[in-house]
């Protein structure tokens, strides 16, 4: 046992090494926080890695779950060893295939880290919602409540599956398993050997389908034999409890480590039980012995096959002497008697009574409660708390622990600052900037003491969901035992912050103990750092004792060219304090670790590296602590008072990172919440924001065209509105005809802006002086912030342009339009964000977002802020996200209501003429709204006609005034990634797109499944190395517009705004004004390309030049005219794809790993372009040479 | 005939060399080149800021974004290894050594010793026959002196020599105030040959975009004439072999190079613009030129027109400034 390899990895990695090692087919598709099984089992087959078998498994992605599940399907009616890998709504996609699966007993397992089903919020956090809802399907559910467990029970599930006959579930907890790094024990091919025996593999391909042998399976059956056909599996399902427990018995024997199927701890003459499954159980079990040490009678049962349920392994497990039990369950199943597990043990309880085999001498008392949703913390204290109630005469039932509910009443009270961590085991939160590297540097330090000392570790990292700026808390404990704290850090021995302006945003010393140790990053040498912290930190440090230390991380960072990342230093520094290992072993430590992690980079990474360690010590000191604190600096308030109230009362607690103190009755009851919130959020990320040069400047306002974030932006005004202007505001004459007379002013959002550069990217005005300087110029962010929150607020109060008079067709028109999509958290630099907000700008008043899940749904609704706004009178895009597969779908059925209510409106207009007036009506019912003016004229009729009926009673009146906003022309957008356009959602794309249906679709095509990491897709270009393409993408890809275009009745263009910005606003004015369905994909450069980001609209530019990213328009309003409907915007190309792509690291790294093949792809990618441009070429001709036939009338059209 | 001659210690069959070039990455061409009839081949210059740039860059991007969001812990699967920097160098002179039979010469560019000292060895094992170093430095710092800038070079050569048995050439540009004083310190120093002269590129600017723009132009045979005139110049001072490079287009250019004094002929534009398999066109109208004038040997001709062996040695010096005033004023 002992020589084994003892491994510090994650649950996911723990899961895809023994189903990797331990199948033939792996259908994969990417979902958080599964993903990593998918990406391990992909990579290590890329590298030839065999199962033990010696066969290298086969790793596929498909188009979605469903898709995977299918592929599963089949793999395993033919009989290969097959797995899949996936979470949440993944798992839900799968359930046909999963009812199938069973009925046909297949044996296969699949491992999934489970998360919350999204409700009334999607959430990618862990619970057991997902694995409860298959519950039904016939699969058996094996639940791991550790990192080794997961390896465990991933080679106890392949086992018991093989014999049993029955498909399992292997589950584990989303981000607290799945991603949390743990010391583990590896199994050996030998044990799985020992465990996997040749005959029960022959077995599984004796079944399979063969036409040496044919069979037939998958039959339709009537009623006559249906029912008595589904109850044939009943032996296999009464034998797999049984057959689970041999196996983990037989794992005992062979590995050394013992499980039962129901697990108990605690006093054998426990009086209070838990029942619980997942990682909850390592929280309880640490409650229990800590409770049992002071005498307490309590016990603890862990659940570990919850299907197939054996009341008879279940009763055996309960002591006798049991008089309650609490049932914790991760889930909620609203309108149902119980939770799951809460029913079933109820069931079991009674079944074991009327048969007389209840172990104790009356039914205990049990009650349910709800725990942990959306990886809600669990705590020793909680379970207290639980066990608490339990001792109650009367204890609550239908409880929830771990929040307030204070609507019905629910929760339980528990003390959030009781510890029972013991004293022996090292516990360290580190707080640090993702572009800082620190969880990096801390995966390696854990590495460091799990590997090379008889310690254990563990790690927990945990992110916020912004894309730029964010900030990460690093959780680390090493002990001498295992540890079983699967919950946050709440009393650290060791703080460290690695970025200095932390401590006025956030209370990070709120978790050290007494006497703890306080690392941090600061720009202020010992002697003078005192005075630069806030008073509070002052304070804390005086009253807790704490040992200070700083480093000048960014000093040492700059002199060995880390940049940014003080990671290596700031890992030094955690050493040489904290003693964990002597000085001079953990330096050596240390060096070995960046070897490993950098080495395949490069020695001069390495010698970087190396260089840091080594100058770190001599600037590492500690503060001598006066007593008494005299700072002048305060925490600022998190949000401004201006605010409105829920911002203020709700939203701030949640940015502050007190969202776990908000009670229920504080939060929307339906998931609606308001737009326009983050405007209220300053992050203040930039270093270095834009500044305007008045004199270069020639008022294009492409800078304001590509920000990402809308913080530059630009108005033409009257002189009169800046009569009170502050004295910095800056503003000039406007230029160009149509703004004679008028001022003309460019403004930054300093608080807001994250300072990308790619407006200075873009600015096309040089400096005649200095011609390094542009009209834009990026200059550090701190000294104007004060200024320029100033001139901001100020700038907001000029009234925006009139709407109805701004040439909208034109980039300066267009960038005088008020953006109603501001301030997101995506990337620095998105690619993405500048056509969301464009949109907004052209159509956001009256705009209905229908959003598919991806980067777009987590930076446009994700909380605490979203970036949709409004305008001054309060109208703005309303938005929605409904799944990621069905978002055509969705976006349809606004449309269907929209048609619908606006038809019933008309109709009750003509009725009602006579008393609303035939002038309104006419008004009304005549009004194309083709023009910004004609809208605004409807909305003045429909303010009318609602105060017209306002005075009436009549039921129609009231119909009326209901729909009658139906009047105004609404637009509906269906956005989302290439992800959904092309893989998951492209049948219902399709579908959509062949409607006839006005819906404007817009494809943020980043070319890879960005928001979980940059998964290849249908999108992904041939030669790009992506997750589950780590070889390189074989094949080209897929001409979505080519196919949309084939149905002659869809308006489709190709955009790419850093290579024409004029042709993308085109395009998004014709496909919306376009009376059918509009199709736009739309280039989005992404950090997922290995990119300079701040370069991104340089690449786009490069990428239309060299003929991989051809921009075209097919518009069928043209044809019906006669004319050429299809437009090849884009000239041939310029530069070779070879000149291309050797500029982004998703194409230049496979020339680094492997040049042949990314030789092999390079040519045919070029061969592809040149055909492609022939292709187009010629289609152009041929629409010219052809009539196309005008567009079919929609029902609404004829009906009209 | 004789063709032979002696370079870096290196017996040559003939004395066309073809520099360091684009041409030499693909090993296809390295083969045509020794087809052609090339006696050595220096290898395209493996550029030290460039390794450096590559590795930081490959870094740089493939943690960009990485550990900052829960859902991406990271943009790219893992690759084993990277071929970076001076592997795909290495790999590529070891490939040259052995699918041709003639001397290959490895090239280092860069500034700074220390790197040139581990590439060099890296170079060396990899079975280079020679090194040359070509010190690209365009001494921009105001603070330094001559004389510090010409010691850069003396001491960089002095500890590449020291560390490598393989012959090394120094490749220099001409832009010394003292070129015979500095190469025959260089010579002292021990380098195996000085190669004359490296063309520096000089950027341009672009009008419209007001941008510096980085220009190639192939260089013509009227540049020939500066390696021309300090090979005939330093013929016979030092013992370092020499070839001349730059300008040398045809078998004429090359003729008169030998004729000044140097031991190779180095050829690179005219390949560029005419393919590799010209090289053949100049060795044959070489060996034509020597078979009608009756030369038996280029030892024969080496140096025959060097400053010290014509007639007027000051033609060398500034009375051919003079002179060549003079003419130019005639021939408007």
């Amino acid at each position: 046992m002992s020589n084994r390899k003892k491994v510090m990895i994650d649950g996911n990695e723990a899961a895809a090494f023994v189903a990797h090692k331990t199948n033939e087919v792996c259908a994969i598709y990417p979902i958080t926080p599964s993903s990593n099984m998918g990406e391990w089992a992909d990579a290590w087959s890329a590298q030839n890695r065999p199962n033990i078998w010696g066969t290298v498994p086969v790793v596929s992605e498909l188009q979605s779950e469903g898709g995977a599940s299918g592929a599963v399907h089949g793999a395993l009616q033919t009989g290969s060893l097959t797995t899949t890998f996936t979470a949440s709504q993944g798992l839900l996609l799968m359930i046909p295939n999963m009812y199938k699966i069973a009925g046909e007993l297949t044996s296969t397992v699949f491992h999934v880290s489970a998360r919350s089903v999204a409700a009334q919020a999607l959430s990618i956090f862990g619970d057991h919602s997902d694995v409860m809802a298959v519950r039904q399907t016939g699969f058996a559910l094996l639940s791991s409540n550790s990192v080794q467990e997961v390896m465990d029970f991933a080679l106890i599930a392949q086992a018991a599956t093989l014999r049993s006959r029955v498909p399992f579930v292997h589950f584990f907890d989303g981000f607290r398993i799945s991603h949390e790094v743990m010391k583990i024990e590896e199994l050996s091919d030998e044990d799985m050997f020992a465990m996997l025996p040749d005959d029960l593999i022959a077995a599984h391909r004796a079944r399979a389908l063969t036409p040496e042998k044919p069979v037939i399976r998958g039959t339709a059956q009537n009623p006559d034999v249906f029912f008595q056909a589904r109850e044939t599996v009943n032996p296999f399902y009464d034998a797999c409890p049984d057959i689970v427990q041999e196996t983990m018995d037989k794992f005992a024997e062979v590995v050394g480590r013992e499980y039962k199927l129901f697990d108990y701890v605690g006093a054998p003459d426990a009086d209070r039980v838990v029942i619980m499954m997942g990682s909850g159980a390592g929280a309880a079990e640490e409650a229990v012995e800590y409770l049992v040490a002071k005498g307490e009678k309590v016990g603890l049962i862990k659940v570990r096959l919850f299907r197939p349920f054996s009341i008879k392994h279940f009763v055996a497990s309960l002591p006798a002497t049991v008089k309650s039990i609490a049932v914790l369950d991760r889930t909620k199943e609203p309108g149902a008697a119980g939770e799951p597990l809460y029913q079933d043990v109820h069931t079991a309880l009674a079944e074991a009574m009327t048969e007389g085999n209840l172990p104790m001498a009356a039914y205990p008392k049990v009650v349910g409660g709800r725990y942990g949703l959306s990886s809600k913390e669990f705590t020793p204290s909680m379970v207290k708390s639980v066990f608490d109630n339990l001792a109650a005469d009367k204890p609550k039932n239908h409880f929830t622990i771990g929040i307030k509910e204070d609507v019905t009443h629910s929760s339980l009270d528990y003390d959030p600052h009781f510890s029972m961590e013991p004293d022996d085991v090292f516990r360290g939160m580190f707080y640090g900037l993702g572009a800082d590297g620190t969880v990096g540097a801390n995966k390696n330090s854990i590495k460091i003491i799990g590997e090379g000392t008889d310690f254990h570790a563990q790690g927990y990292f945990v992110y916020d969901s912004k894309k730029s700026g964010s900030m990460t808390t690093s959780h680390l404990r090493f002990g001498p035992r295992p540890i079983k704290s699967t919950y946050l850090i709440n009393s650290a021995k060791f703080v460290a912050c690695h970025q200095f302006f932390f401590l006025e945003k956030f209370d990070m010393l709120s978790h050290i103990i007494e006497g703890g140790t306080f690392l941090l990053n600061s720009p202020y040498g010992a002697d003078e750092v005192w005075d630069k912290i806030p008073r509070m930190v002052q304070q804390t440090i005086i009253d807790k004792k704490l040992k200070f230390f700083v480093i000048d991380g960014y000093k040492v960072a700059e002199a060995t060219g880390m940049g940014a990342r003080v990671n290596t230093i700031m890992q030094t520094c955690f050493f040489a304090i904290s003693g964990i290992l002597p000085k001079d072993e953990a330096i050596a430590s240390i060096k070995d670790a960046i070897k490993k992690t950098y080495g395949s980079k490069g020695d001069r990474i390495v010698q970087m590296n190396f260089n840091a360690v080594d100058q770190t010590l001599e600037n590492l000191h500690e503060v001598t602590v006066p007593a008494a604190a005299t700072s002048s600096i305060e925490m600022p308030p998190v949000v401004s008072d201006k605010a409105p109230e829920f911002v203020r009362e709700v939203t701030s607690m949640m940015i502050a990172g007190h969202g776990d103190d908000i009670p229920t009755s504080m939060l929307p009851v339906d998931g609606t919440f308001p737009t326009a919130t983050t405007m209220w959020e300053k992050r203040n990320i930039a270093l270095e924001i834009p500044e305007w040069d008045t004199e270069t400047c020639i008022q294009c306002n492409k800078c304001a065209m590509v920000c990402p974030h809308a913080t530059i932006r630009i108005k033409v005004f009257d002189e009169k509105e800046v009569a009170n202007a502050p004295a910095n505001f800056k503003y000039t004459d406007a230029k160009g005809k149509e703004y004679k007379g008028l001022k003309y002013s460019i403004q930054v959002a300093p608080e807001d802006c994250t300072g990308c550069a790619l407006c200075v990217e873009v600015c096309p005005a040089k400096n005649k002086s200095e011609v390094r300087l542009k009209a834009i110029n990026m200059v550090p962010q701190p000294p104007l912030r004060e200024q320029e929150r100033e001139n901001w607020d100020f700038f907001l109060n000029i009234p925006e342009f009139d709407r109805t008079t701004c040439r909208v067709d034109t980039i300066k028109g267009s960038q005088l339009l008020q953006p109603l999509f501001e301030f997101s958290g995506a990337c620095s630099g998105c690619g993405e964000t500048p056509y969301v907000k464009l949109t907004s700008q052209l159509f956001g008043d009256r705009m209905i977002v229908a959003n598919a899940t991806g980067c777009s749904s987590i930076y446009g609704g994700n909380l605490p802020t979203t970036p949709w706004a409004v305008n001054a009178d309060g109208q703005g895009p309303t938005w929605s996200n409904s799944l990621f597969e069905d978002n055509a779908e969705f976006g349809f059925g606004f449309r269907l209501t929209i048609d619908q209510q606006n038809r019933f409106a008309r109709e009750l207009l003509m009725r009602m003429a006579g008393d609303i007036g035939e002038d309104l009506v006419r008004g009304l019912l005549d009004n194309d709204q083709k023009t910004e003016a004609g809208i605004a004229e409807q909305r003045t009729r429909v303010t009318a006609l609602k105060e017209k009926l306002g005075g009436m009673s009549s039921p129609e009146a009231t119909r009326l005034l209901s729909v009658a906003d139906f009047l105004i022309r609404r637009s509906v957008w269906i956005m989302g990634g290439d992800g959904w356009a092309y893989d998951i959602g492209y049948g219902g794309l399709d579908h959509v797109l062949a409607s006839g249906k006005n819906v404007n679709v817009l494809v943020m095509d980043t070319e890879v499944y960005s928001n979980t990491g940059g998964q290849m897709s249908k999108a992904t270009p041939i030669g790009a190395v992506a997750k589950f393409a780590a070889g390189g993408k074989p094949i080209a890809k897929k001409d979505l517009g080519l196919m949309a275009m084939s149905y002659g009745t869809v308006y489709v263009a190709q955009v790419a705004m850093g290579a024409n910005d004029a042709q993308t606003l085109k395009a998004f004015i014709e496909a919306e004004a376009y009376d059918g369905p509009s199709l736009i994909i739309a280039y989005s450069h992404c950090i997922a390309h290995g990119i300079d980001m701040s370069k991104g609209m340089d690449q786009q530019k490069a990428l239309v030049e060299s003929g991989l990213w051809p921009l075209y328009r097919f518009n069928p309003d043209l044809a019906a005219e006669g004319k050429n409907p299809f437009k090849l915007d884009s000239k041939p190309a310029k530069i070779s794809v070879k000149d291309f792509i050797t500029t982004e690291t998703r194409f230049n790294m496979l020339f680094k790993s492997k040049p042949d093949e990314a030789n092999r792809l390079m040519g045919m990618a070029q061969a592809h372009v040149d055909n492609r441009q022939k292709y187009y070429q010629e289609l152009e001709n041929l629409y010219e040479a052809i009539s196309v036939p005008a567009a079919p009338a929609t029902d609404e059209t004829a009906a009209e | 005939m004789d063709l032979t001659t002696t370079y870096m210690g290196l017996q040559l069959k003939n004395p066309l060399v073809p520099s360091a070039s684009p041409l030499s990455r693909d090993l296809d061409n390295i083969k045509r080149l020794e087809d052609a009839g090339a006696s050595a081949i220096v290898m395209y210059s493996l550029f030290e800021e460039q390794i450096e740039h590559e590795q930081r860059e490959l870094d740089h991007f493939l943690a960009q974004g990485t550990e900052s969001y829960q859902e991406a812990v990271s943009y790219f699967p893992e690759a084993e290894d990277y071929n970076l920097g001076p592997d795909e160098y290495l790999e590529h002179i070891r490939s040259a050594k052995d699918s041709t039979a003639i001397p290959i010469i490895g090239s280092l560019n860069g500034v700074s010793a220390g790197g040139w000292l581990e590439y060099a060895k890296k170079i060396e094992d990899a079975g280079a026959d020679g090194l040359e170093l070509n010190v690209y430095y365009i001494p921009t710092d105001t603070r330094f002196s001559a004389k510090e800038i010409e010691n850069i070079y003396v001491e960089d050569l002095k500890r590449i020599k020291g560390a490598v048995s393989i012959p090394v050439a120094m490749k220099l540009s001409p832009y010394f105030t003292t070129m015979a004083s500095m190469a025959t310190k260089l010579d002292e120093a021990g380098a195996d040959a000085l190669v004359l002269f490296n063309r520096f590129y000089q950027p341009d600017f672009d009008l419209e975009q007001l941008e510096v723009v980085p220009t190639v132009n192939l260089s013509t045979p009227a540049e020939n004439r500066l390696p021309l005139r300090w090979i005939a110049i330093l013929y016979g001072h030092i013992k370092a072999n020499m070839a001349a490079t730059t300008g040398v287009h045809s078998a004429q250019d090359a003729l008169k190079m030998l004729m000044a004094g140097a031991d190779v002929a180095m050829l690179c534009s005219v390949l560029l613009e005419k393919g590799p398999q010209h090289l053949a066109t100049v060795l044959a109208d070489l060996q034509q030129w020597m078979e009608e004038k009756e030369y038996s040997s280029v030892t024969q001709m080496k140096g025959s027109m060097s400053q010290r062996s014509v007639a007027e040695p000051a033609a060398f010096e500034r009375a051919n400034y003079m002179k060549a005033l003079n003419s130019w004023k005639v021939t408007i």
